[in-house]
């Protein structure tokens, strides 16, 4: 047995559960079906249950709005990602993936300022206490983005590491900007008590030119320590930064600047101002005076960056998990307890994608976040493609599962079906189960699904969406549509039984409907025997309209003779020759009038064995029948009479 | 240079269209409604692009959609159309043809009047917009709805009367003239009814020798009445000029997949729109070639003084020509795709004044300003 992640969650669902019954359920797609269930002690009795049904989801955020704009505006930057696949240059490949990282994150932001909108515009406690829940994930996942896109994506270099990871940490720390609102919105901004606290915040984030700033003010105003201000100012003022300048240059200077700081904490020169001495020796990274202003940091990772900046400004990729362990220890001493953002973010700190991806799986309860990333990073080559034993790799896992939730929501599923696109190995056959799932509500609907199977070449699942369709036409009578669905799909065999409603009808209503349709099959009368009769069965009711006699009378005779007709119709299509027979000249052969007859004759043959058995029931039908059969003898035997002496008499 | 606005949703969107503006101000159109589908709960929503309060001094500034108000809508949204300033007639995949009111006094919509069980499916609605004066007020609107079913219905104020059936699926309806249809269906015909005529025949059929491709949408030439433009499920455009021909003046292969929508811009007629299944927004340009016309008529004419009403004829008889003698192959025919990449549908488009506003399956509302530069 495998070992357990997590502690599976307990969930309570209302009306389930009573003294003496049991729990029955199913698997859906993305959800589990419940119900009471009764086991009885003897297998007699069914016992009476309350009958009710939950329905279980794991994927409530598919149907947060605010979400969904995320989803779908993802789903475009993704497209575009696999697209640019195809036509990367190296060079600026990572510039490109940079790129659309920082477009997932702005939709992110977006959708942060959004559930914040909303959160504070609603009065329902339940409602807004669940959209703080959800900001806090977003922010959560915004946070654990950016610096997986420091480590792995831009995979920064010494020096540039610790630039782009101080810009991570102002950006997420918004303790410093109240505290600085606070500070100068205060009627005298010198006095307070936290002004001191807001240039150590300033310094810690490596913003010195704010720090001078307000350094310059107190400057201004106490003479007494204008001159330790000045040297402070001048320290702060002259902290290299790395830029353009080469490694070992800026390690020089850095460590030029940092033995000028030691010399003045060692002199003395800021004793008179406890408050810029710990700016000093903040200067030099002193971990306890660090641990002192931990409350203007907040975090064990503020720390952990702020430390790096003044101990060791040139940090590799390769050092920094050693120094994140021992930050979260000394931060938080005694809480063995560590919250799951701590362990994504040390464990992405070490490098090890795999498990920054398996800790945020636990963490949220939608697959957004784990199969963007995943897919971003797989971009950057960053996975050796082990394969689960599940038969995907762990990129092509995430995005299924996704693409899987999305095909779970009424709307969403067109989103799900480019992800499904980009599984090489089960997208497709995922493609193929959902596609067939969906509930096909208008015709509109269906066009669409249909144009997606057909663009992919899935030939069963575009037979399934027509005979759908066909069927919901059929059972509402509209046999045109029902006809033009399944001419679509080529469904020989449901054309076959469509054509056969059609001629029903025909005989019991003696017209046809669905003109439109019927005159204007074209080519695709050829689809099925039955439908091409019904199509040159309706062109000789045209001809006959027309006037055209010769013709429609050719036309009726070939139906039989090449065998179109179904054996059950011949006996309409020779009533239909009848006043054909009838006519004043003599439209039907001899040889004509002879093919006529011997077709006649082979129906009844054919006729006689069936209705020999049911002769009691369809003794009248038939009697009818024969005077219907004496009455086309008769017609038959008079036209060829006519033809024979018509005939004799052109020849001579 | 265009500009744009996109905006996220949360609802697939089947049809967006602006409020008529009154044909006698130069105002430019500032709210358009949008009609979701596929949702468990559909809605109508108004928006508004008109910012209030704020003057922005640059002209390319275009502010983003601002939700007014919304109201449930049972079933999809399968068309919407405006009847004047405040009412809005809609076509829902439940069969039922609403028309909800727009208080604007304290932005609210309500539910007029509705015919349910108009047709099994309703796809479409239309009234009878004069073409010269968009936007003016019928007093007694007569609205044609067309359905699944094959139905053609006219409702006269609050009776239903239905008019004609005819079997096969139409998808789109157009008035040509107050007394005259057009219809498309799925049989790629193009029908033309009078409905001052009893009887269930159309007085025109027009179609596409041995094709049968489904045809989705339709428009009419604003002011030549008998130029007509379709788009169908193969993407391509189609432009008939129903006083003569039984079958189409030109082909034009367009989009990949299903042309859901086809418009004449309003008022400059030789610009039209289209969109589609495989997302894409086309702008067709045929205004380049009525600047090229003119000179060869001056230069067929061999008449060096000519007279500026002369030349204003010449402009005129070529604008009348210009789709109709647009040929893909002498190339004069541009064509801008307006939208960025996407690969969702573009479902629907309207085109009013400087603005046009998009919607698509992606949840996205786009707006986009002067479309045509």
């Amino acid at each position: 047995m495998e070992e357990l992640d997590e502690q599976p969650a307990e969930a309570v669902i209302p009306g389930l559960g009573r003294c003496g019954t049991h729990i029955g359920f199913d698997w859906g797609p993305r959800e589990f079906l419940l119900y009471e269930t009764r086991y009885p002690p003897s297998d007699k009795a069914h016992l009476e249950t309350s009958g009710q049904l939950s329905f279980l989801r794991n994927d409530e955020d598919l149907f947060s709005p605010v979400l969904r704009k995320l989803f779908n505006e993802s789903h475009g930057i993704f497209v575009g990602l696999q697209k640019s696949e195809e036509e990367a240059t190296s060079r600026t490949r990572k510039a490109d993936l940079v790129r659309v990282s920082k477009n997932y994150r702005s939709v992110l932001q977006a959708c942060m300022q959004e559930m914040h909108k909303v959160a504070s515009s609603t009065r329902d406690k339940f409602q807004s206490e669940k959209y703080s829940e959800q900001l806090s994930i977003l922010s959560a996942m915004e946070l654990c983005w950016n610096l997986c896109e420091i480590l792995f994506i831009e995979a920064a270099t010494a020096g540039s590491l610790l630039v782009l990871l101080l810009d991570w940490i102002r950006f997420h720390s918004s303790e410093i900007d109240n505290i600085a609102e606070e500070v100068l919105q205060s009627e005298s901004p010198l006095q307070h008590e936290r002004f001191w606290d807001l240039i150590t915040a300033y310094v810690l984030q490596a913003r010195m030119d704010e720090a001078r700033q307000l350094l310059a003010k107190e400057a201004a105003v106490t003479t007494s320590t204008r001159s330790m201000c000045r040297v402070l100012d001048d320290l702060l003022k002259k902290m290299p930064t790395f830029g353009s300048q080469t490694l070992t240059e800026f390690e020089l200077k850095w460590q030029h600047w940092r033995e000028e700081c030691e010399r003045h904490l060692q002199c003395g020169t800021f004793s008179s101002s406890p408050q810029m001495e710990t700016i000093c020796k903040v200067l030099l990274g002193a971990e306890d005076t660090l641990l002192e202003k931990k409350d203007l940091m907040g975090t064990w990772y503020h720390f952990l960056v702020s430390q790096l900046l003044y101990t060791h400004p040139t940090v590799t990729l390769a050092e920094i998990h050693s120094y994140a362990q021992s930050c979260l220890d000394i931060f938080s001493p005694g809480d063995s307890s560590s919250e799951p953002l701590d362990n994504v973010l040390l464990a992405a700190f070490e490098l090890d994608i795999h498990q920054v991806i398996k800790e945020f799986s636990i963490v949220t309860n939608n697959w957004w976040f784990v199969a963007h990333l995943t897919d971003l990073l797989d971009h950057c080559q960053l996975f050796q493609s082990h394969n689960l034993y599940f038969g995907s790799n762990m990129r092509e896992h995430l995005l299924l599962e996704y693409a899987s939730g999305l095909f779970s929501h009424h709307s969403l599923w067109q989103l799900g079906v480019d992800y499904f696109d980009h599984c090489p190995e089960l997208g497709r056959v995922y493609l193929e189960l959902h596609m067939e799932r969906i509930p096909l509500s208008t015709e509109k609907k269906a066009l669409k699904a249909l144009r997606i199977c057909e663009q992919r070449q899935m030939t069963e699942q575009v037979r399934s969406i027509c005979k759908t369709m066909a069927m919901q036409a059929m059972r509402n009578r509209r046999l045109g549509s029902a006809l033009s669905w399944s001419i679509r799909a080529k469904d020989a065999g449901f054309a076959t039984l469509i054509s056969d409603r059609f001629l029903k009808d025909y005989c019991e209503r003696g017209r046809f409907s669905d003109l439109d349709l019927i005159d204007n099959l074209g080519p695709a009368m050829l689809l099925s025997d039955r439908l091409t009769f019904l199509g040159k069965y309706r062109e000789f009711h045209k001809m006959y309209n027309d006037q055209q006699f010769e013709e429609a009378a050719r036309l009726l005779l070939s139906l039989m003779t090449a065998r179109i007709a179904p054996c059950t119709f011949w006996l309409t299509l020779l009533l239909d020759a009848l006043p054909l027979l009838e006519q004043q000249q003599v439209i039907f052969s001899a040889e004509q009038t002879y093919q006529l007859m011997s077709c006649l004759e082979e129906r009844t043959a054919a006729k006689l064995e069936p209705i020999q058995s049911e002769e009691s029931r369809k003794s009248q039908d038939s009697s009818i029948e024969n005077t219907k059969v004496e009455m086309l003898r008769l017609a038959l035997a008079r036209n060829l009479s006519r033809a024979i002496v018509k005939e004799g008499t052109v020849q001579v | 240079m265009e500009t744009m606005v996109a905006k996220y949703v949360s609802q697939k969107i089947s049809k967006t269209r602006w409020r008529p503006v009154p044909a006698s101000s130069l105002q430019q159109p500032d709210v358009f409604a949008a009609g979701s589908w596929d949702n468990e709960e559909n809605k109508v929503s108004l928006w508004s692009i008109g910012d209030f309060g704020a003057i922005h001094m640059e002209e390319e500034y275009l502010a983003d959609p601002k939700l007014l108000c919304d109201i449930r809508h049972k079933g999809d949204v399968m068309d919407l159309q405006f009847l004047d300033q405040e009412r809005i007639v809609t076509a829902s995949s439940t069969g039922r043809v609403t028309i909800f009111r727009h208080h604007q006094g304290n932005q609210t919509l309500s539910e007029k009047q509705k015919w349910e069980h108009a047709h099994r499916l309703c796809e479409c609605v239309k009234w009878p917009r004069s073409s010269t004066a968009p936007g003016v007020v019928c007093n007694n609107p007569e609205i044609v709805s067309v359905g699944e079913d094959g139905r053609i219905n006219l409702f006269r104020a609050d009776s239903k009367e239905i008019v004609r059936t005819s079997i096969s699926t139409i998808h789109a309806v157009i008035f040509l003239r107050t007394t005259e249809i057009l219809t498309v269906n799925s049989i790629g015909q193009l029908k033309m009814w009078d409905l001052r005529q009893q009887g269930n025949d159309p007085t025109h059929i027009f179609s596409m020798a041995n094709e049968r491709v489904p045809l989705h949408c339709l428009d009419r030439h604003p002011s030549q009445q008998h130029v007509v433009a379709t788009g169908g499920q193969d993407g391509m455009l189609c432009i008939w000029d129903v006083r003569q021909s039984r079958t189409p003046i030109s082909l034009l292969t367009a989009h990949d997949a299903e042309m859901w929508e086809v418009h004449f811009h309003p008022s400059k007629p030789d610009h039209l729109f289209t969109c589609s299944e495989d997302g894409s927004l086309w702008h067709w340009d045929a205004s380049t070639e009525v600047m090229e016309r003119p000179s060869f008529l001056l230069g067929g004419r061999g008449n060096v003084s000519l007279s500026r009403s002369a030349v204003g004829q010449s402009f005129s008889q070529s604008l009348m020509t210009a789709w109709l003698n647009s040929d893909p192959t002498k190339g004069h025919l541009e064509i801008n795709d307006l939208l960025p990449s996407s690969t969702l549908s573009v479902n629907s488009l309207d085109v009013l004044g400087e603005y046009l506003v998009c919607g698509t399956d992606a949840e996205s509302i786009y707006v986009l300003k002067r479309p045509l530069a």
